[in-house]
C-alpha cells in the first residue's frame, strides 16, 4: 500500500521511496528513508495527506503520497 | 584570540535560529546579499565581556548536500569563510529531526555548538533532556536556551568565546564502541574517540581508502575525512572539485547507506538523552484538526483574509485621518514660513506643491501599510502560512500549481519584492517561473493609496466594495494567465506541482520577531518614500513646470504634457485618454505611490487625501470627462500594469532569461490595457 491509502490515526513503515531525486533527497533529508515510522494525521478529498515523520509534519500532495510504500505497523 | 570572532547561526527551517540572532542583535541588522544571489545576508554585532563577535545568521537547511541553494550557500560559508564558531541552532523538542544537520556540520570539522533552543517548550511538555549525556554522545558543548524568553543567551556567547580555539573537543563517549569492537571490527583504531559519526565497517574502510587518494592528489587538503564522505555520497560539487579516480573503491552513490547510518546514530542518541518522550499530545495536532479540516480550512482561511483586509482599510483609514491633519498644519506652516521669508514663487511651489505633496500624500498611508504587514508578519510567524498551502492545493492543483505557490501569492499582498523571492523554495523551475509570473496581479500595498483615493472620490459609500473588488480582480487574473500557461505547457514532469511542506508546530507570535519584520517593511516604506518617490515628484515637478520654451505657467505647455499626449490614442479605449493620466502612469514604473503623488503635484492639491482634497480634485477631473467609470478602469490598470522597477529588478533576476522577463512585463502591460479597456467599453454602455 502506499501513503495514499493509509488511514488517519495509524502507524506505518516506510517500505519504499519510488519518487524522482530531487524530491527524494527533500525527504531522506527529513528522516523519511527505509524502515522509518510514520504516523498518518489528515487527508483530504484530493489526496494530500500530513504525516509525522521523526516528529516532523509533513504535508505532501497527492501523487507524491501515492508514490511512498508503507506496511502497516502490526 | 583573534579580535573580533566571526559566528555564523545555522539551523533548520522554525527552529528558532532567527528569532535567536534577534535576541542578540535586535534591529540593527546589516542586510546584504549573498554572493551571486538574492538570497538575505544578514549580519550583525555585538559585544560580551570584552569579546567582539560579528554574527552571520545562514539561510534556514535541513541538510548540507549540493542540491538547493540555501544548502549550497551555508555549506560554501562554512568551508570557505572565515568563520570561526558555528552556533547550530536546534528545536530542543524535537531533535532527532534537528541532529541531522548537527551531525553535518559537525563531519565539516569546524567548531560547533549546540543550542537547545525552546527548551521552555521541552519543560513544558514534561520532557527531559540529558545535558551531560548529550555534549558526550556528540562531542560539542550542547547549551540550553530559549530565544524567545531570552534565557541563556551569555552563557551561549560564553561558549562561543571559549570554544573557538580548540579543534574538536575530545570527550567522545560512546557506548557502542565496546560492543562494536567485540564483533571483531576491523575499525578499532580509535575511530569511536575521534569522530562523532562512524560508519560500517564497509563505509569506514572506503573512506580510508578515498581518503590516502585525496591526500595523495592534494597533501594540502583540509578535513580530508569530510571530503572522502562527499565522494562517497557522489556529490556534484566535491566531485567536480576533486575529480580523483575512485574506480575499484566506488561503484555507485552510498548516499543512502550513509543517511541510513546517520539517523541509526540520532535514534541511538534520542534513546540515551530524551526522557519522557512527548507525553503530551502537541497542541498544534489538536489546533490542526479544526484549521485544516477538509471542510472547514478554506472558509476559515478565507475569513482571516477577510478580516485582514477589513482591518488594514478600515482601520488604517481612520488612524490616517490623524496623519492627514499633521499634514495640512505641517504644510500650511511651510507655506507661511517660506512665503514670509520671501522665497521666490517657484520655490515656494516646488517644496510646497511639488515635494511636501507627493511625499507627504505617501506618507499618510503608513497606518495601513503597518496594519498589512503586521497581519501578514502575524500569518507567517504562527505557522499558519504553511497550512494555507495545505489547505489551498487542491484549488491550486487546478491551475497546475501547488499550494506552496500561494505562499509567495499571498505575500504578493504586501510586496512584490519578497513574494518573487519567496518563490525561490519551489523546486520546480516551471512552477517557479509561473508563480512569479503571477505574484505581482496579487495587488501589493504600494497600489493602496490609489485605490483609496479614486475609490474615495467616486464612489462614496461604496469606496470600500470598489477598493475590495481589486483584490478579486487580482486573484482572477492571476488564476487565468496561470491556467493559460498550464494549458501550454502540458508536458509536465510526473510530480511537477505536487506539495511538500513542513508544517511547523503552532507557536504565540513573538512580538519582537514581528516587531523586527514590521519595522523593516516600515523603514523600506519610509526610505522609498525619501528616495525614489522625494526623487520622482521633483522630477514630476520639474517635467510640468519646463517646457521647450523654458518656465511655463500652463502645464498642458510642458515637456511632461508632451510625453503624455504621445500615449493619449493608445490609453483612449481605455478611458484613460488625459495626458495628465499618462505622465502619472509613466511615473508610476519608479513605485506605483506615484501615480498619486504626481496626481498632487500634477493638479498642485498638497493634501490629495484629506476630504477637502479629494473634492477639489474632483471638480477638476469631472469636466475633463473624467467620471467614476474612467476612475475604476485607471483602477485597474493600475492593478494589473507591469509592476515597479524594483519588482521588474526581482523578477528579471530571479528569472534568469531575458526573453521570459519580457514576456512577462509585456504581458502585464497588455493584460492591463485589455482589462481597463474592455471595463470601460462595456461600461460606457450601461452608464
Amino acid at each position: 500500500m502506499t501513503l495514499r491509502d493509509a488511514q488517519v490515526g495509524q502507524n506505518y513503515i516506510v517500505k519504499e521511496l519510488d519518487l524522482e531525486q530531487v524530491i527524494k533527497r527533500r525527504l531522506e533529508a527529513l528522516g523519511l528513508i527505509h524502515g522509518t515510522k510514520v504516523q498518518l494525521l489528515n487527508q483530504n478529498r484530493k489526496g494530500d495527506v500530513v504525516f509525522k515523520v521523526r516528529g516532523t509534519r509533513l504535508a505532501i500532495g497527492d501523487k507524491i503520497a501515492a508514490s511512498i510504500f508503507i506496511e502497516e505497523v502490526a | 584570540m583573534k579580535d573580533e570572532l566571526q559566528v555564523g547561526f545555522v539551523g533548520n527551517p522554525n527552529c528558532g535560529k532567527t528569532t535567536l540572532f534577534n535576541a542578540y542583535t535586535g534591529a540593527k541588522l546589516k542586510v546584504a546579499n549573498w554572493p551571486g544571489v538574492t538570497v538575505d545576508k544578514k549580519e550583525g554585532a555585538m559585544k560580551y565581556h570584552n569579546h567582539k563577535f560579528k554574527l552571520v545568521d545562514l539561510p534556514g537547511t535541513y541538510s548540507l548536500t549540493s542540491y538547493t541553494m540555501e544548502e549550497k550557500l551555508t555549506r560554501q560559508y562554512i568551508l570557505e569563510d572565515d568563520v570561526d564558531v558555528i552556533i547550530d541552532v536546534v528545536d530542543a523538542s524535537n531533535l532527532e529531526r534537528n541532529l541531522y544537520l548537527t551531525l553535518q556540520l559537525i563531519e565539516l570539522g569546524k567548531p560547533v555548538i549546540l543550542a537547545l533552543n525552546m527548551m521552555d517548550i521541552v519543560e513544558e511538555r514534561g520532557m527531559e533532556i540529558d545535558l551531560h549525556r548529550l555534549p558526550e554522545m556528540l562531542g560539542i558543548p550542547a547549551i540550553p536556551v530559549s530565544a524567545r524568553k531570552k534565557k541563556g543567551l551569555d552563557i551561549l556567547m560564553h561558549a562561543v568565546a571559549h570554544h573557538n580555539d580548540k579543534k574538536m573537543d575530545n570527550n567522545l563517549e560512546h557506548h557502542h564502541d565496546i560492543i562494536e569492537e567485540s564483533k571483531s571490527s576491523k575499525h578499532p583504531h580509535k575511530h569511536h574517540k575521534e569522530f562523532t559519526v562512524v560508519y560500517s565497517d564497509e563505509i569506514e574502510d572506503k573512506i580510508d581508502m578515498v581518503s590516502e587518494r585525496l591526500l595523495e592528489t592534494d597533501p594540502e587538503i583540509e578535513n580530508v575525512r569530510w571530503h572522502a564522505i562527499k565522494l562517497l555520497e557522489w556529490d556534484e560539487e566535491i566531485r567536480k572539485k576533486y575529480p580523483v579516480d575512485l574506480s575499484g573503491i566506488i561503484n555507485r552513490s552510498f548516499e543512502t547507506d550513509i543517511i541510513n547510518q546517520k539517523y541509526d546514530f540520532i535514534e541511538e542518541i534520542i534513546e540515551e538523552v530524551v526522557v519522557n518522550k512527548s507525553k503530551k499530545e502537541a497542541a498544534t495536532d489538536k489546533i490542526d484538526k479544526v484549521l485544516t479540516n477538509q471542510y472547514l480550512g478554506m472558509p476559515i482561511f478565507f475569513g482571516v483574509m477577510a478580516l485582514i483586509f477589513f482591518l488594514t482599510f478600515s482601520v488604517g483609514d481612520a488612524v490616517k485621518g490623524i496623519f492627514e491633519v499633521v499634514l495640512e498644519v505641517f504644510s500650511g506652516l511651510v507655506l507661511n514660513f517660506l512665503v514670509s521669508a520671501g522665497t521666490g514663487e517657484l520655490l515656494t511651489s516646488l517644496i510646497v506643491n511639488g515635494i511636501i505633496a507627493g511625499v507627504g500624500g505617501i506618507l499618510t498611508f503608513l497606518p495601513n501599510i503597518f496594519i498589512l504587514f503586521l497581519a501578514l508578519a502575524f500569518l507567517e510567524d504562527s505557522g499558519y502560512m504553511a497550512r494555507v498551502a495545505y489547505v489551498m492545493d487542491g484549488l491550486m492543483s487546478k491551475i497546475g500549481l501547488s499550494g506552496r505557490s500561494f505562499i509567495p501569492m499571498l505575500l504578493g499582498f504586501g510586496c512584490s519584492v519578497p513574494a518573487v523571492l519567496a518563490s525561490r523554495t519551489l523546486e520546480n523551475p516551471k512552477d517557479r517561473r509561473r508563480t512569479i509570473f503571477i505574484t505581482p496581479f496579487m495587488s501589493c500595498s504600494a497600489k493602496i493609496p490609489v485605490y483609496v483615493l479614486f475609490a474615495g472620490m467616486f464612489f462614496g459609500e461604496y469606496a470600500s466594495l470598489a477598493a475590495f473588488s481589486m483584490y478579486v480582480i487580482g486573484l482572477l487574473v492571476g488564476v487565468l494567465s496561470a491556467f493559460g500557461m498550464h494549458l501550454f505547457e502540458k508536458k509536465q514532469t510526473r510530480f511537477a506541482g505536487n506539495l511538500l511542506i513542513e508544517l511547523p508546530e503552532y507557536k504565540a507570535p513573538n512580538a519582537r520577531s514581528i516587531l523586527i519584520y514590521v519595522w523593516e517593511k516600515v523603514k523600506d516604506y519610509l526610505t522609498k518614500a525619501g528616495t525614489t518617490i522625494f526623487v520622482a515628484s521633483i522630477v514630476i515637478w520639474f517635467i510640468l513646470n519646463i517646457g521647450p520654451s523654458g518656465m511655463v505657467d500652463d502645464m498642458s505647455k510642458s515637456f511632461g504634457a508632451m510625453i503624455g499626449r504621445l500615449l493619449v490614442p493608445i490609453l483612449e479605449p481605455a478611458g484613460l485618454g488625459l495626458w495628465q493620466i499618462s505622465v502619472s502612469l509613466i511615473s508610476g514604473l519608479a513605485a506605483k505611490e506615484i501615480v498619486v503623488s504626481s496626481f498632487s503635484v500634477l493638479f498642485g492639491i498638497a493634501n490629495i487625501n484629506s476630504a477637502e482634497g479629494m473634492n477639489s480634485l474632483v471638480q477638476i477631473l469631472r469636466p475633463l470627462g473624467f467620471g467614476t467609470l474612467n476612475a475604476y478602469a485607471l483602477m485597474i490598470f493600475t492593478l494589473l500594469y507591469t509592476p515597479c522597477a524594483a519588482a521588474m529588478g526581482v523578477i528579471a533576476r530571479e528569472l534568469k532569461s531575458t526573453k521570459w522577463t519580457l514576456f512577462t512585463l509585456l504581458f502585464q502591460l497588455g493584460i492591463a490595457w485589455l482589462a481597463a479597456t474592455l471595463v470601460y467599453q462595456i461600461g460606457s454602455l450601461f452608464l
